[in-house]
């Protein structure tokens, strides 16, 4: 008896989903981790200059070798985490929470302050980002704050813009005619109505836009721009390791990797559980 | 002689969200003559496109065809390979799907995705192919048939474009054409013509059919023997009069009783009670309004109605009418332009913002899609105890008492409270809608289409429910439905709308009786009626001009472009006025009173 249908022929690719359903998750954690405790779990003093050559390779010692200054590679890593994460969830955070709420009014208010505000943040997302945050830091110089803003700003119009559009969806639907019929708040409606329906397309919108600051913090960085030494992010550690390209030393290379695993495991994180959460909608 | 499909103990498995599987097709077995027509008829869920489906070899994302046997002529559909499907399908088998619109491309035009399937198939060169496909347009009464296939699927009518795609599933001469609900999301006057032309189609072509529908009233005219169908089994097989003259099943009765819903017993008798509502020279619509207060798109244009207090009042109209519009401008979410809304002798402000909370609380809507008019992550009680809240500040004790009784109302067991929608059934979903409407305690309830996301035996009994509403506390409503049937039934004076105008209002009691404007007797003879020979007989075919979609008319009477008794010179210039006529009928239109 045959049963040639779609499922039996997915199982093994299935089988791969749900691998990468573990390792992903576990990767972004790990980062998260490192970003509150990557100074404790470090094996060296990440500033301390080690006894070792410059841009050593990879040892039983030196795990991700050595870097410029002879410091080692995996303790200047993992304190960076609390730069390239941190940094760059509370700018996510701020740029989420402002474009849900924004989005949010918009919705529910519409009409004059919809559009004076969808106008507004149009006009600022067209302004190259890179440009920007090179204007606002020469500006205001380049400390933590105002590198967390510069990127919340950034990302602002388009979560604004993408939560605009989904919470407008779901104004658009009855119960919210019904609780506008009954004379129920703009408030009411925004906090009660809309925003418990915006649920699994705000985290997956966060995740996102978590990358991208990620990726403009790690790019400004690397130019000078973002974290000043003494401290130091991913982006900075890659730019300061730039001597030791023609040694082919890992200390280039491993941070540039730890950006691409917080971001990649990131994105497909966000997929399996977006997945989940359009199959439960459609059930 | 050997039946041309014959299904053996077909079983069909799904996975739940929840990782299980369970069987949603269990045991089924029924065959079809060549020649002849099946109908499957059952409520949703009951399996019956499943079982269509798989009769080409395929099931839905999620679900294996995991038993049984599936023949058609020689070809032995159960084990076939992706191939062997493949040459089956749209060359043997064909499909038309509920939603024409969904299954043309928008981009292409509509002749070259017609002749598509024969052209992959190789079947016929381009040529000869658009020459078959003109004369299937001629044979499904299709206007233009020379040129229509240059047009855009957007270009064309609903009911144009569902018989456009009978057309491309009969274009390779299949043996076997499957209709998946192919009228369903037509309007009645509509989908006289389509299933004129299916019926034609099908005897012409000795074609053998699937039809699945869940409408008795319309599987009656087309198939030769229906198969009821519930919870993925089969209740009853039987030849078509048999099934209508004598259902042998218990649910096969009940599916029959619904299609026909019997007259509820309204609790006012006669006339004249005291308006409650009452709505004069109200013109509404949407977009930005223009200096005239018009808005950009007008939907509803000068309307007048009452309704007395304790009377329910029944508007019908085609789709896009403006039926739903009315019920929001009376609710205030769509601010009329025009006119007044007076509900017992107060002026209601146009918008929500200018109305006190005492005047919002006695109008309530009632939504067709308890779908959407649920919010599907708030659980039932808060649901039905948020107007309580807000209207009456109960609170803790008192109002879980209040919404308990709320339940029990609508006939909800108390379980439900602290469940989500989404646990819920259909009906138990509009309960729940009903139940927050009436926790306002409203004088006058909006019911928009509130049974026609329903199945037929669940909507009865919301129809039940509704009847015993206005008996108990003595509701005002206004029942919004494009069914005549379920309006018929329910309530006591009929407003029938066209275009945004009211063209005729009567009493309920004067529908089958009576002279009635055109559009009003297109719509009553359009309504299928349970025998098997009511398409053959019915007038309503010969009651509209045939041909192109409606042009809208600027000056004269909307409906001029479809009526037949339709005067150039007199009827295109002015708007007809509502006049009276016997039997208390108002009807807007020049030649009803010159005849
Ligand atoms: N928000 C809107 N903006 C612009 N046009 C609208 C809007 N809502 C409805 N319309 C248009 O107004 C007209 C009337 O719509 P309405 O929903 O009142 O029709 P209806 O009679 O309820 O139809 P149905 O039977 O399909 O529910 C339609 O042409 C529709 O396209
Ligand atoms: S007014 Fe004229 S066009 Fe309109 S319904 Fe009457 S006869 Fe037909
Ligand atoms: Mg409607």
């Amino acid at each position: 008896m045959s049963s040639t249908t779609l499922p039996v022929a997915r199982r093994p690719l299935a089988l791969l989903f749900s691998i990468g359903r573990l390792v992903m998750p576990a990767i972004v954690l790990f980062w998260l981790a490192m970003a509150f405790f990557g100074h404790w779990v470090a094996p060296y003093d990440p500033a301390g200059i080690q006894d070792a050559d410059l841009f050593e390779g990879i040892s039983r010692k030196f795990w991700l070798g050595t870097d410029y200054f002879g410091r080692d590679m995996l303790s200047r890593i993992l304190a960076g985490a609390r730069y390239t994460v941190g940094i760059s969830l509370m700018a996510t955070s701020l740029a989420v929470t402002a474009g849900v709420l924004l989005g949010l009014a918009a919705s529910a208010i519409g009409g004059f302050f919809d559009t004076a505000v969808s106008r507004f943040l149009d006009a600022l997302i067209s302004i190259p980002s890179k440009m920007f945050g090179l204007v606002l830091v020469a500006a205001f110089g380049a400390s933590i704050p105002v590198l967390v803003l510069t990127l919340a700003v950034i990302y602002l119009p388009g979560c604004y813009r993408i939560n605009r559009s989904v919470a407008v969806n779901v104004a658009a639907l009855d119960f919210v005619a019904v609780a506008r019929a009954r004379g129920e708040s703009t408030f009411y409606i925004m906090i009660r109505e809309i925003l418990p329906n915006m649920v699994g397309p705000v985290l997956a919108d966060f995740g996102l836009r978590f990358i991208y600051v990620v990726l403009l913090l790690s790019s400004l960085s690397f130019l000078g721009l973002g974290v000043q030494p003494p401290e130091a992010d991913w982006g900075s550690l890659v730019r300061e390791n730039m001597p030791g390209l023609p040694y082919g030393a890992p200390a280039v290379i491993m941070p540039a990797i730890a950006i691409a695993s917080l971001t990649i495991a990131v994105n497909l994180t966000i997929d399996s559980a977006f997945g989940r959460h359009a199959r439960e909608g459609v059930r | 002689m050997e039946p041309l499909i014959d299904i053996r103990d077909l079983r069909i498995r799904a996975h739940t969200a929840e990782g299980g599987d369970i069987e949603i097709v269990k045991g089924v077995s029924f065959s079809v003559r060549r020649g002849e027509v099946m109908g499957l008829i059952g409520e949703s869920g009951s399996g019956k496109t499943t079982i269509a489906l798989a009769t080409m070899g395929y099931a839905r994302y999620g679900c294996r065809i995991a038993g049984g046997t599936i023949r058609i002529g020689e070809t032995m559909v159960t084990g076939l390979d992706e191939k062997g499907l493949q040459r089956l399908r749209g060359r043997k088998v064909a499909y038309i799907a509920q939603s024409a619109a969904a299954s043309f491309n928008p981009s292409r035009p509509i002749m070259a995705q017609v002749i598509e399937s024969a052209l992959i198939h190789g079947l016929m060169d381009e040529a000869e192919a658009c020459e078959k496909a003109v004369g299937l347009f001629r044979a499904m009464a299709i206007p233009h048939p020379e040129t229509i296939g240059n047009r855009y699927p957007h270009q064309v009518s609903g009911g144009q474009l569902q018989r456009l795609m009978a057309a491309m599933a009969l274009i390779t001469d299949p043996d076997v054409v499957i209709f998946d609900e192919p009228t369903t999301a037509l309007d009645v006057t509509t989908q006289i013509e389509v299933l004129k032309a299916f019926k034609e189609a099908i005897r012409d072509r000795n074609t053998t059919g699937i039809y699945v529908t869940h409408d008795l009233a319309v599987i009656a005219q087309i198939a030769d023997s229906i198969t009821v169908l519930r919870h993925g089994e089969v209740q009853e097989i039987a030849a078509t009069p048999d099934l209508l003259a004598r259902p042998a099943h218990e649910y096969s009765r009940k599916l029959l009783a619904a299609a026909e819903p019997a007259l509820r017993a309204s609790p006012v008798t006669g006339e004249a009670s005291a308006p409650l509502l009452r709505v004069s020279g109200m013109s509404a619509g949407y977009g930005l309004v223009d200096r005239d207060g018009m808005p950009a798109v007008p939907v509803l244009r000068d309307i007048e109605l009452t309704i007395g207090k304790g009377r329910a009042l029944g508007v019908i109209g085609e789709s896009g009418c403006g039926k739903s519009t009315l019920a929001r401008v009376i609710a205030g979410l769509t601010p009329a332009s025009r006119g007044t809304v007076t509900l017992d002798g107060v002026d209601l402000a146009p918008g929500i913002a200018g109305r006190s909370r005492e005047q919002l609380r006695e109008i309530q809507l009632v939504f067709q899609m308890a779908d959407t008019a649920l919010n599907p992550k708030v659980p039932i009680d808060e649901i039905i105890g948020r107007p309580l809240t807000f209207f009456f500040g109960m609170k803790g004790a008192e109002r879980e008492r209040r919404v308990r009784e709320l339940l029990d109302l609508t006939h909800l067991p108390a379980s439900v409270g602290d469940r989500l929608p989404g646990d819920l059934s259909g009906g138990q979903k509009q309960r729940v809608n009903f139940a927050r409407a009436l926790a306002a305690q409203p004088k006058l309830l909006l019911c928009d289409e509130v049974t026609s996301a329903l199945d037929t035996v669940v909507a009865a009994a919301i129809l039940d429910l509704m009847a015993e509403l206005r008996r108990e506390l003595g509701l005002t409503t206004m029942f919004i439905s494009h069914d005549l049937k379920t309006i018929r039934a329910i309530c006591d004076d009929i407003m029938v709308l066209y275009s945004g105008r009211v063209v005729e209002t009567m009493p309920a009691a004067a529908l089958e009786s009576g002279r009635h404007h055109p559009y009003a007797t297109l719509l009553l003879g359009s309504v299928p009626a349970l025998r098997t020979d009511w398409l053959e007989t019915t007038p309503a075919a010969s009651l509209q001009v045939q041909g192109g979609p409606p042009a809208l008319t600027s000056g004269g009477c909307a409906f001029f472009p479809r009526c037949l008794l339709a005067e150039p010179g007199l009827c295109d210039t002015s708007v007809p006025p509502l006049r009276a006529y016997p039997g208390g009928i108002e009807a807007a239109c020049f030649r009803l009173a010159a005849e």
